[in-house]
């Protein structure tokens, strides 16, 4: 029962994206039905696009900055905050915002910064400007807001799997060493606790840079768009009424890749450089300005925690506005109006989401488990080459192989709800794994012999002890499945061939409307329901544990 | 009448046709629609128009058909997929029944043979449009000849801010002044964006001596030709909002602008946007309209059906539902939709042409007479040229 389940896993993530980048290369070369005959014509097209190299320099840098931004700010945080009030009180602002789709975190960012925006209004309502200042700060053409913009949606994301990852690390043990032999808290940390971490969270890492250099929605509203970024680009040549150049999409799609790959590669690279200059500092003894550092942490993620969810109450403020002109603050009267008009099909719409989301999400959490429990039992493990296949969906840029992927045209499956599902779980699936492996394989292996000594059986062990003590992480990693679920939006678009209506295709179609009472309506609605299970996973385990302390993580 | 239609029929689409619906056979067609799902896809981003689709979901459920309206942020969207479709050999059965289209998404469809045709002219409704007046059987210069049913006029104006703009520059060289002598306050769609492409045809065919060499396909003289408009935009470009380093992506953003107060003048392809635009607070109460001098650019949008359409015969009821006079009032009444009509009123019932008539067009839509004759759209090549041209001067940065 247990034994196939780890290939049939590599066979759900991997098989997909196979199929997807054959369909892709296959025009990107000539061939097909739109290509005009085998030759590098579609690559040369993609070359002499004047926006090439600044379009492919926005995405790597953005990216690259992005996650050493998310990084950075998360380190410093735990390094200077953990097990203080300030920290707690952190986290708890920032853990619900991970759940706010990307979409509708952006276009409420948008709305803070932009010259027009909550800020400037500030300064116009003092000064009496009757026009906003005419500058380029939404946009910009080297993409630094949208920089900014994925860092505060990474921060969350990055924070919560350290935080799941520290369990692992015997954090504590390890900073009551450091403490005592007279370290500073952030370099104590960042000497004995960051590396352990670090290891643990190396492939989430990789997924928000691959992230940040190839999403389209976050680039599409913050980012420049003279040239746009990369992936947008693509999907704009994708969806170009010319379909010809649907081959110069799949040979853009491949320079992405390629880029991606390069990317990743400096980044390993970089990896071992700071691990050697890391221990050399660590052998140095020398510490960190504590001060500068603890304040800096707090401010950044105050700030960017700040932002997001100024944008969220400006999306929710939008959804009940009535008039609201520059340079008021507030609408000139609320109304329900908004709501009434959109609202029910909102909510309809949110239970198929839902519906969608938990069934992917089940359906990967049994085979997480399968995977993870087979590998205890039996030593199945997929072998670390073979587990990069596992990261496959994540780590290839979705338009390199969502386009590619006609899967239910190929297999004579009508697109409907249930390939969308089938797709879903193909990225939520490798989430669910990220997310509940590294709490998963350091259960203490030593309970189950114990119990096994007792006379139990594994799959005793397995339903009595291992998931009821890892409770939280299961639950964690469920609400970020359903959280990814309801985010996805290329995915749903593609496979349900725009017949299966989620809140993320609905919210993406009305973004590119502009209407901001609408957004209003679907962002507000969206956010909750990703956020809902969030809710869930912190208040059942510290229900269940009320009474053994030990168990509810800290 | 009839044969030449029925031997381009037979000529063009018999293979795929043979278990699609013939529209002579109007009963039949009927019968054949009852309990049908029609998949309409169509542009989603503006509300106003999901709730009209919405309403004619309704009337489509009277006569057994359910219409699902699949939300598109781009019409090649559903272009694509019906290609796919056909890549994938998939020639009955498919997923898109009807299309939102009209421009080059018709043009590259006809000519790729991916719809289902000619049916237009088989509408019972069709007696009532208004062919001679309308353009209604060209679509960019290329003849429908059946293969779409018209729904909606659209012509060019532009919406001013009249609080902070007194005189609007109503020809392309006074907007330049005008932009001059208000840096940042103008902007407009971004190319390719459909919008913004209309921009460069309408600044093109104002400063052209004679459009109509645009009514031909782009030619050897496209560099001679067009040299007038990227004088005009290599002189304006500088004096846009943000110095054209960045732009609105689509239409509604560009209204959600000027209700920002960052810009005072916008430009619309539909005469009543404005007056719904203020009724639904996505506008200043002082917004108001204009076209000018010489004129502003006219089409009409289609619905089409895929060659492969699961629901064909649904399809042409749906589609004859939105010829109705009943719908096409609808349209055009300012606070729902406020689309110019397709219909001749001469041709209408009495009672029909009386509610058209008594329509109120509201504050900030310019009246038939005030618009004028629409100017014709240029050859879709046009369209293509104009907007890659754009992308490759201001599109990319240096």
């Amino acid at each position: 029962m247990l034994r196939p389940l780890p290939l049939l896993t590599v066979l759900v993530l991997a098989g997909p994206v196979l199929i997807g980048i054959a369909g892709t290369v296959l025009p990107a070369i000539g061939l097909g039905p739109v290509g005009q005959g085998l030759g590098l014509g579609p690559f040369h097209q993609v070359l002499d696009w004047p926006g090439l190299p600044r379009a492919t320099a926005v995405s790597v840098l953005s990216g690259v900055l992005s996650t050493l931004g998310a990084l950075g700010v998360a380190a410093l945080i735990l390094a200077g905050w953990q097990g203080t009030a300030t920290f707690r009180a952190l986290e708890r602002l920032l853990s619900p915002l991970l759940a706010v789709p990307h979409a509708a975190a952006a276009l409420g960012l948008a709305f803070v910064i932009a010259p027009s925006g909550w800020i400037a209004r500030l300064p116009a309502q003092a000064l009496g400007w009757s026009v906003p200042p005419d500058l380029l700060i939404l946009q910009d053409p080297w993409g630094l807001s949208l920089t900014a913009g994925l860092i505060a949606k990474e921060l969350p994301f990055l924070l919560l799997m350290m935080l799941a990852a520290l369990g692992q690390v015997e954090h504590r043990r390890r900073m009551a060493i450091t403490r005592s032999l007279g370290h500073g808290r952030v370099a104590g940390w960042m000497k004995t606790v960051f590396p352990g971490v670090y290891a643990q969270v190396r492939l989430p890492v990789m997924v928000v840079l691959v992230y940040g250099m190839t999403n389209v929605d976050v680039a599409t509203i913050l980012g420049p768009n003279t040239p746009p970024t990369l992936s947008v680009q693509v999907t704009r040549w994708m969806l170009d009424p010319d379909l010809a150049l649907r081959s110069v999409a799949a040979a853009g799609a491949l320079v992405q890749v390629a880029a991606v790959a390069m990317t990743l590669a400096l980044w390993v690279g970089a990896e071992r450089l700071c691990a050697a200059l890391g221990r050399a500092w660590i052998w140095s003894g020398r510490g960190l300005p504590e001060t500068t550092l603890r304040a800096l942490g707090v401010s950044l993620a105050g700030l960017s925690a700040l932002a997001l969810l100024a944008g969220l109450a400006a999306l929710a403020l939008w959804s009940l506005a009535a008039g609201w002109r520059f340079p008021d603050l507030a609408p000139e009267a609320l109304t329900l109006r908004s709501w009434s008009r959109f609202g029910p099909e909102m909510i309809a719409v949110a239970g198929t989401t839902l519906a969608i989301a938990a069934t992917a999400t089940l359906l990967s959490l049994i085979l997480v488990i399968g995977c993870l429990e087979a590998e205890h039992r039996f030593g199945l493990t997929v072998g670390q080459r073979a587990l990069w296949f596992l990261y496959l969906p994540l780590l290839v840029p979705q338009v390199a192989f969502l386009p590619g992927l006609l899967l239910p045209a190929w297999l004579g499956v009508g697109p409907g709800t249930g390939v969308v599902i089938a797709g879903h779980v193909v990225f939520v699936l490798p989430y669910v794994f990220l997310s509940l492996s590294g709490p998963y394989r350091a259960w203490d292996t030593r309970i189950a012999r114990v119990a096994a000594g007792l006379g139990a059986t594994p799959d005793r062990i397995l339903w009595r002890l291992r998931l009821p003590m890892l409770l939280a992480p299961v639950l964690t990693a469920c609400a970020i499945g359903v959280a990814v679920s309801v985010g996805q939006y290329l995915p749903t678009l593609l496979l349900g061939a725009g017949r299966v209506s989620t809140l993320a295709t609905e919210a993406v179609a009305l973004a590119a409307g502009g209407n901001r009472r609408a957004i209003g309506v679907w962002g507000v609605g969206q956010s909750l329901a990703a956020l809902m299970p969030f809710v869930l996973a912190l208040a059942i385990p510290a229900l269940v544990f009320r009474n053994r302390k030990a168990m509810v993580r800290d | 009448m009839r044969l030449p239609i029925l031997a381009t029929l037979a000529i063009t689409t018999l293979p795929a046709m043979a278990e699609q619906p013939d529209p002579m056979d109007w009963p039949a067609v009927l019968a054949e629609a009852e309990g049908q799902t029609v998949y309409w896809h169509a542009w989603g981003g503006s509300t106003t128009t999901n709730d009209f689709i919405a309403w004619i979901g309704e009337r489509a459920a009277e006569q057994g058909v359910t219409l699902e309206h699949v939300k598109l942020a781009d019409t090649a969207d559903a272009v694509g997929l019906v290609l796919s479709e056909r890549q994938a050999g998939k020639d009955t059965g498919g997923s898109v029944d009807m299309i939102w289209i009209n421009g080059a998404n018709f043009a590259s469809m006809k000519e790729q043979d991916l719809l289902f045709g000619p049916f237009a002219e088989a509408l019972p409704n069709w007696q009532y449009v208004d062919v001679e007046g309308k353009t209604v059987t060209t679509d960019f210069t290329v003849p429908t000849e059946g293969y779409e049913s018209p729904w909606a006029m659209a012509q060019v104006v532009f919406i001013h801010d009249s609080d902070r703009v007194d005189t609007p520059p109503t020809s392309a060289p006074a907007l330049l002044d005008w932009a001059q002598a208000h840096p940042g306050r103008f902007t407009f769609p971004q190319p390719p964006d459909f919008l913004g492409t209309t921009f460069l045809k309408q600044m093109l065919i104002d400063l052209v001596e004679d459009p109509v060499v645009l009514q031909s396909p782009v030619g050897e003289d496209y560099a001679e030709v067009s040299a007038p408009l990227w004088d005009f935009m290599d002189a304006l470009t500088p004096v846009l909002w943000r110095q054209g380093r960045a732009y609105p992506q689509t239409g509604p953003r560009q209204l959600q602008l000027m209700n920002d107060g960052e810009v005072d003048i916008a430009i619309s392809f539909s005469p009543g946007e404005a007056t719904a635009a203020i009724a639904n607070y996505e506008l200043p109460s002082t917004a108001r309209t204009y076209v000018l001098d010489k004129g502003t650019l006219g089409n009409a949008s289609f619905v089409a059906i895929p060659y492969n359409a699961n629901a064909a015969a649904g399809a042409m009821v749906v589609a004859d539902i939105i010829l109705s006079p009943e719908a096409q009032l609808r349209a055009q009444t300012p606070d729902i939709l406020g689309y110019g009509t397709v219909l001749d009123m001469d041709k209408l019932p009495e009672a029909d042409r009386a509610a058209f008539e008594a329509l109120d067009l509201g504050v900030a839509t310019l009246s038939p007479a005030e618009l004028g004759q629409a100017q014709a759209e240029p050859h879709p090549t046009w369209a293509e040229r104009l907007a890659a041209d754009w992308v490759a001067r201001y599109g990319v940065a240096n």
